[in-house]
């Protein structure tokens, strides 16, 4: 049976948790799609010198960041001067008008969609669809998620949650599709069921792998080729993407692009790489008439003003952090109820949700480090998830919206007064002793620390006191 | 205020002050020196292992190899360009031939159907490919339009053995491509192929089931 649908959030972390942990069909499905990506991935760098090209990644990206406004700026420029028209959205919400408004003014009743994070982050679908505008989603794991009325559950295989029985179950549901464990033939269904809207949609809207600011190009990296479909097809095409995706030059492209599928799945290469420059000159004979580029700010900028917090915004989205996660891996991606799951997502939605509401996602890691390891950018993401650890219980001054969110002030009372105890060695001495006498009285229940262990007992003797005996005893 | 000056204003008003970055060797992505022969047989290798066919042929009799491929395909209907000497020399060699030739430099809205529906191959020149990752490189053009390699189920893309480069980033700069962007730059490397489910690898997606690639050398 196909998965009933459920909504999932950031808020309800723990019990979304539990309840994946407790399913095996969730945690057998990721452990083998994590499993066979992280060696598809070691094996694709087999030739490479791969800490010389992560470095060249992240300098890429670096120095992206450091001329930011001058680039997008430029973006601008260019795209302009090619016929690309440029819109810049403040929030999703704002971006969500701007695409309906260029739909609506074509008259547009149906959009097919290239995968696009961006436009899921700011739920675009459900924008449209009030609008009147039917979106159809033409990625192969995000059409299935989308007949399941679920989300993606992973930034780049979205519905690597469903096995072959169950995506069988819901084609047969949702669009009548004989039931099959033949692969071929689901795709052949999938197929013949979304070329009719291809040719007959009146907008396409994508997201953008990389925009290089030099050359006003917009580049998408895939390897189904619905996103050529989508951005050649329709009349129009609107391309969406967060203010963070700009590249300097054009010879930025080819690292990025090596690092990138690699590190995605473990591919040399995607099918097709497809960069788009302008709409249909006159002299053409396809493509769309009308190129539109949205630029989402939604909280990026705001990470921008931090020095630590910037490197967030380097992320190329390959998706090797979940894929290497044991968390992820464990608990699939639903259960983060964000739109970045994992690794990733514990580090970028906490800026564009508020720690109110994502307090739990940087505590959800062992901090073991893998998703550092293989960001092909080199994100520090354990050091990341350890300063938003800190926002959330610190004093609530910074750039984190949300910041202090988990800051209680009996937690608070009671590390100063350790701190004082600490630094008052007459009193340390006089606690300890204290604490070994009444030791009988310690509780053996401390909340969620003692769910998986035992309570802490004083020591009948201090360590402080067996030193002093023992050097007493040797004569020393 | 717009959005934009807000966006910008934020950007450029930075509290931590002004960023550098350190600059950037791109020696890992190029100088691979490799013979022509070490080229063409990687550029093989790589296209083969996600189920691009190469075909070798001689320059001079391609459009004899062009012919049996589209008898032993089965196909009836070729989409093709005019102007390319790829497409005029397919044209008087097919001319008497059983399949039925459909011009593509047409504006699409005139043919859209047709094109989805009723052609099984499209044929295109390339203007080059890269060794490292078996990637075709294309710049469709009114003659031979972006749909042309898309649609059809069955994408013929004629190459010579002298435009293999070894790398991308080769290609990028050796040939000048930011000074000279197109409306579309592609790169094509094998069929279109998905494995969104359950990572099962399954080819013909929304693009061409087979890619075959005519390799014409000396």
């Amino acid at each position: 049976m196909s998965q009933p649908v459920q909504t999932y959030t950031p808020q309800a972390f723990h019990r979304q948790a539990h309840e994946a942990l407790e399913n095996p069909q969730i945690r057998a499905n990721f452990r083998k799609a994590m499993d066979g990506l992280m060696g598809k991935r070691r094996k694709a760098f087999d030739d490479w010198d791969l800490e010389t090209l992560r470095e060249l990644g992240a300098n890429i990206r670096l120095r992206a960041l450091s001329k930011l406004p001058d680039l997008l700026e430029q973006l601008e420029a260019n795209c302009e001067a090619n016929g690309i028209r440029v819109h810049w959205a403040e929030n999703g919400e704002q971006a969500c008008e701007l695409i309906t408004e260029i739909c609506q003014r074509h008259g547009a009743s149906s959009v097919i969609k290239g995968k696009s994070m961006v436009s899921e982050e700011m739920h675009l679908n459900a924008h449209l669809e009030k609008a009147g505008i039917d979106a159809l989603e033409s990625d192969l794991g995000e059409y299935l998620v989308q007949l399941n009325e679920q989300t993606p559950s992973h930034i780049i295989m979205p519905a690597i949650h469903l096995n072959t029985g169950e995506i069988s179950d819901i084609m047969h549901e949702r669009t009548g599709t004989e039931r099959t464990t033949d692969v071929d033939a689901m795709t052949a269904a999938a197929r013949a069921q979304l070329r009719e809207r291809f040719m007959t949609a009146d907008v396409g809207v994508s997201g953008v792998n990389f925009a290089v600011a030099e050359t006003g190009t917009l580049c998408l990296v895939e390897n189904e080729g619905n996103g050529r479909l989508t951005t050649t097809a329709p009349p129009v095409h609107i391309a969406v993407t967060g203010i963070e995706k700009v590249v300097e030059h054009l010879a930025d492209v080819p690292p990025l692009y090596a690092l990138l599928t690699r590190s995605a799945t473990g591919q040399h290469v995607t099918t097709y790489f497809n960069m788009i420059s302008s709409p249909r000159k006159a002299d053409e004979h396809d493509g769309p008439e009308e190129v539109h580029l949205v630029l989402v700010d939604s909280g990026r900028s705001r990470v921008y003003q931090d020095d630590e917090l910037l490197d967030t915004l380097r992320c190329i989205r390959c998706g090797a952090c979940m894929n290497h996660c044991p968390v992820y891996t464990r608990v699939g991606g639903h259960t983060y109820g964000t739109t970045y799951p994992g690794p990733i997502g514990a580090i970028l939605m906490p800026h564009l949700m508020g720690l109110e509401a994502t307090k739990d996602l940087p505590s959800a890691s062992s901090l073991c480090g893998a998703c550092g390891e293989v960001c092909p950018v080199k994100i520090p993401i354990p050091d990341l998830l350890v300063r938003l650890r800190r926002e959330a219980v610190g004093d609530g001054v910074g750039n984190v919206p949300g910041a202090g969110v988990k800051r209680s002030r009996k937690e608070v009372a009671a590390w100063k007064s350790w701190q004082w105890l600490a630094t008052h060695p007459g009193a340390w001495r006089g606690a300890t002793l204290v604490a070994g006498s009444f030791r009988a009285l310690a509780p053996s229940h401390l909340g969620p620390w003692t769910q998986y262990r035992s309570a802490p007992k004083p020591a009948k003797t201090s360590l402080h006191t067996l030193i002093k005996r023992h050097r007493k005893e040797k004569g020393e | 205020m717009s959005a934009r000056d807000n966006i910008l204003g934020r950007l450029r008003d930075r509290q931590g002050g002004p960023l550098s970055a350190p600059d950037s060797d791109f020696g890992v992505v190029t100088g691979r020196q490799w013979s022509r022969h070490e080229r063409l047989e990687r550029f093989e290798h790589w296209i083969s292992s996600v189920h691009g066919e190469v075909i070798h042929c001689e320059s001079a009799g391609w459009t004899e190899t062009l012919a049996r491929v589209l008898a032993d395909k089965g196909v009836k209907r070729l989409a093709l360009g005019r102007e390319h000497p790829v497409a005029q020399q397919a044209r008087e060699a097919l001319a008497d031939h059983e399949v039925e030739l459909v011009d593509a430099d047409r504006d699409i809205e005139g043919w859209k159907r047709e094109l989805f529906d009723g052609v099984e191959a499209g044929l295109t020149s390339t203007r080059g490919a890269i060794a490292e990752t078996g990637s075709l490189w294309l710049w469709p053009t009114p003659d031979e339009p972006r749909l042309l390699s898309l649609v059809p189920p069955l994408h013929i893309a004629v190459l010579d053995a002298d435009s293999v480069e070894d790398t991308f980033f080769d290609v990028v700069t050796g040939q000048g491509w930011a000074s000279a962007m197109p409306t579309n730059a592609l790169l094509i490397s094998g069929p279109s192929k998905t494995s969104d489910i359950e990572q099962t690898l399954a080819y013909g997606v929304h693009g061409p089931r087979e890619l075959v690639v005519i390799l014409r050398d000396a």
